[in-house]
This record gives C-alpha cells, structure tokens and sequence, in this order.
C-alpha cells in the first residue's frame, strides 16, 4: 500500500502550479497517469522516486515512511529502492547492456537475476552491445530490465512506449504486463495513449493543472457513461473531408484505418486528432467525441 | 647547441601543473556544475579570471602575497619551508591558478552536457555520489577530460608573465623554455631563440593536433 500526500509548487508553461495530491495505491495494482503535458505527471512520479522534494506533505509505503516534512524525513532515492524507466531510458552509454544490468546490483546480490531479466526481455543476442547501437525498442527493453535488477517493489515508467511504433508497442506492454505479474510489482506508468490505457491499468489517474480529476477502472474514467454497445472502437481521427451536408471521417483505429460518412451535426465539433469511440448499435453507427 | 635544461623543466612543470590541476578540477567541476549555491556565479568568475586577466597581475600579487616578508609567505617559509618565490614549487602553484579555468571549463561542460537522468538513474539503483562520479559520469565524459589536460598542459607550457613575475630567471629551477627565449633574444642569439621556438611551436601543434583526431573520431577510424 502506497500513501502519498504531497504540495509542491511547480513551475510550469502557464505559470506557477500547485501540484496537490492525495492519493492511496494497492499493492500489486497497475496505476495509469493521464493528462495533458505540464500537468504533474512526472513531477509524481520523480517526488515519488525522491528525485524532486515536495514542500510539504508524506509518502508512506506500507507502513515505512519515505518522506514526511513535518517530522523531517526525506528518504534518499538511494534508500527508496524503487525501479524507475525514464522517459529517455538514462542508459549508461559507456557500458554495454550487459554491463548496464550488472552495474544495477547491489552489493552482494546474485548475479541469477541479470541472466533471468536478460531472457525475459529477449535480450541474449544483444547483451554485449553499446546502447548507441541499439533501436528504441530495444533500449525500452534494456531500461526496464536494469529497472528491475534489484526487484524492487514500485516500479515507474515515464511514457515508456510513446516514443515506439505501434508493433513495438504492443510487444512492450506485454513485457510490461509479464514483469508486473510475475515479479508481484505495484506498477504505475504514464501514458497518453487511451486503448494502451484500457489494455493495461487496472485504475487510471486523471491529472488536469496538477490535481486529481478523475479516478477510478479505466474503463469509467476514460469512457464516461459508458452506454454498453455491441461494438466498439476507440480511435483517432486522421482525416475529415467535409462534403455537401456531411463529412468523410478517416481514423486510426489499432493499425487500421477506418472510413465512414457521418452527417453534418455529428462532424462540426470533431478535428484532426481528436479521441472517437465508434459505437455500433444494430445497424447504427455512431460516432462519439472523448474528452 | 642549446642549452636543453629549460625544455625539460618545462615540460616537468606542465606535467606536475596538469597531474595535479586534474585532481583538483574533477571536483570543482563537479560541483560548479551540479550545485545550485548562490556564491556559485562569484566561483565561476574567480575560476575564469585567469582567462582575462594579464598574466603580470596574478604574477604581481602571487609574488606580494608569497614573499617571506609577507605573514603568509613567512607562515608558509617557517611552517612548511616553502619558499615560494624564485622556486619550481611556486612555479607549479601560479601555473595550477593560471591554467585553472582551461581545466575546469571543459569538464564542467562536460558534466553539464550529460542528460540529467543519468545521474538520476545511478542514483535510483542506489549508487553513491561517487561510484556515480567515477562509474558513469566521468567515462561518459572523456573527451572533455582529454580536451581539459591538453588545454591545461599547453597552456602551461606557453606561460611568460606569471613564470617571470613569480619565478625569475633562474637556470634549471625557473627558467623554463619561454623565458630562456626572451633571454637569447635579449642576447641577441637568435639561433638559439628559434630552435626553442621552433621545438614548442612543434611540440604544441602536435598535441593539439592529436586532441583533435582524437574527439573528432578520426582515430578510431583508422583502426
């Protein structure tokens, strides 16, 4: 169980921001932060690392207090052992993937682990490269592996897989999902993608000008009022040809692209990127703008 | 043929000035580049002087401050025995501050140029500050290392001003190559002035030279 209470004053695009967060996760859950850029997601995970100090407030895993301003404990991300992707991956470039595992243990550990994460992940036949050498993919691959050297018990991801193309993707969340089950993780990733969201999380941490908004299964929080449909996509929109009295819709939907003629009043408020959910009733198609 | 006495303590006093400048520019770097102190511009100044200031001023006030007519330079003289003017040891010390920022600067760009998560990530894994420092930070920064030794040690090799103020002109203990060239020309033996000259324009040329093949990456595509 993770307690987290925290203000931090952030210096963001618009101006000043108050990060306020009062928030409890599950152990074990997998936990999704979504949010427009510059809304606190990564100052979370970075105060939760102990990267970035708070200006007041406490952080309480399962009973052990990480930080709390008010009795003046600040735990270094030394102590907190967490494991943590960054958005960059952070490889050390100087040494190989192998090395950079290895370099993850802590003293006196079984180096058992190394050679376990390095077949997980699939990554045999590069462990002795450069990680300049190396794909986006691949790199992913490496971060989450060394990021799970010293099986910690919280593991961070920062847009792991934005960065990726959607069969990449795919393949990622899967390692994503295979760690966190097998290794009993409390896992909380950020992410912008919505069907890599309903795919993943078990709860989903809607972050607007650093609050909370909305909280909640994924499913509700992303979908609200969630009519069930016989059929559903959710996409987004690439393409909108405007006719005489209607529109020509054209949508990324998974690695598809799907047309389809909608009338006038559904197309006025839809542009090029937003979210859509298609929903099929019968023989109705309808399309629906997400928030 | 020339007296060789002034090369080689030229050469001795660059490579004892950039041994011990790299020892203490590592950690200065490193905190000029990481601390968020408010003294720090005034830090990053006095390390910089040097690049600005005539050489005859530092030479001037060193001088001053060391004579053993001085508190310090008689503290110094009766405590330690160091006399520090007319003396190889002052040589050293007014070269380490006079070929200071050609050390700490390109490691401290060094160190500013790596991404922040680097740092970070060690740290995540639990690594101290210094296993951080010489495990990650400090091979990823190699060429600003070489670039900081050879900046260093030309630079002290090519020194006049600071070497004439403080250390005189006294054979085999401060006079190093380029004041034994000011001599033969003053001598008129411009024989003897153009072979010194000619020795350090080739030796400097040849090192800079090899910085350059070397970050440019020409040398690994040799091999």
């Amino acid at each position: 169980m993770i307690e987290l209470s925290i203000r931090k004053k952030l210096n963001a695009a618009s101006g000043e921001m108050l990060l306020k967060l009062d928030w409890q996760i599950e152990q074990g859950k997998l936990v999704t932060l979504y949010g427009k850029s510059g809304a606190g997601k990564t100052s979370t995970l970075r105060i939760l690392a102990g990267l970035m100090q708070p200006d007041e407030g406490r952080i309480v895993i399962d009973g052990l207090s990480w930080l709390d301003t008010n009795k003046g404990i600040n735990l270094r991300p030394q102590k907190r052992k967490v494991g943590f992707v960054f958005q960059d991956y952070a490889l050390f470039p100087n040494m190989t993937v192998r090395d950079n595992l290895l370099f993850a243990l802590e003293q006196g550990q079984d180096q058992k682990i190394v050679e376990e994460l390095i077949e997980i992940v699939e990554l045999g036949a590069l462990q002795n490269r450069k990680p300049m050498t190396l794909s986006g993919g691949q790199k992913q691959r490496v971060a989450l592996a060394r990021a799970l050297v010293q099986k910690p018990r919280l593991l961070m991801l920062d847009e792991p897989l934005s960065a990726l193309d959607l069969d990449m993707r795919l393949k990622l969340q899967q390692y994503i999902l295979q760690v966190h089950r097998e290794y009993g993780l409390t896992t909380i990733l950020i992410s912008h993608d919505i069907a890599e969201i309903l795919k993943m999380s078990d709860e989903v941490l809607v972050l607007d000008q650093g609050r909370i908004i909305r909280h909640g299964l994924a499913t509700e929080v992303l979908i609200p009022e969630l009519e069930r449909r016989t059929l559903q996509f959710i996409g987004e929109i690439v393409e909108l040809e405007k006719l005489e009295n209607a529109f020509i819709l054209s949508a990324g939907v998974g690695q598809q692209l799907l047309k389809i003629k909608i009338s006038e009043t559904e197309g006025q408020d839809l542009s090029i990127g937003d979210k859509i959910v298609f929903e099929s009733e019968t023989f109705n198609t309808f399309i629906r703008k997400l928030s | 043929m020339i007296d060789w006495e002034p090369l080689i303590l030229t050469f001795r006093l660059a490579l004892i000035t950039t041994l011990l400048l790299l020892i203490i520019s590592i950690p200065l770097a490193y905190w000029l580049a990481y601390s968020k102190t408010r003294i720090k511009p005034v830090i990053e100044t006095l390390v910089s002087m040097p690049l600005v200031l005539p050489p005859t001023v530092l030479g001037f006030y060193l001088l001053i401050a060391f004579s053993p007519s001085n508190t310090l330079g008689s503290w110094l003289d009766e405590w330690l025995g160091l006399r520090l003017i007319f003396s190889f040891e002052g040589l050293v010390l007014a070269s380490i501050l006079y070929s200071l920022p050609f050390m700490v600067h390109p490691i401290q760009a060094g160190f500013a140029h790596l991404s922040p998560s680097l740092r970070e990530a060690a740290y995540v894994l639990g690594k101290s500050n210094f296993t951080t420092l010489f495990r990650v930070l400090l091979p990823n920064i190699k060429a600003s290392l070489l670039t900081g030794i050879v900046l260093a040690f030309a630079h002290t090799i090519g020194e006049f001003g600071v070497v004439l103020m403080i250390g005189g002109n006294m054979p085999g203990r401060t006079k190093v190559a380029s004041i034994a060239i000011y001599d033969e020309v003053e001598a008129l033996n411009y024989g003897a002035a153009n072979t010194y000259s000619l020795i350090l324009f080739a030796i400097t040329f040849v090192i800079l030279l090899m910085v350059y093949l070397v970050n440019g990456g020409y040398i690994k595509k040799l091999f």
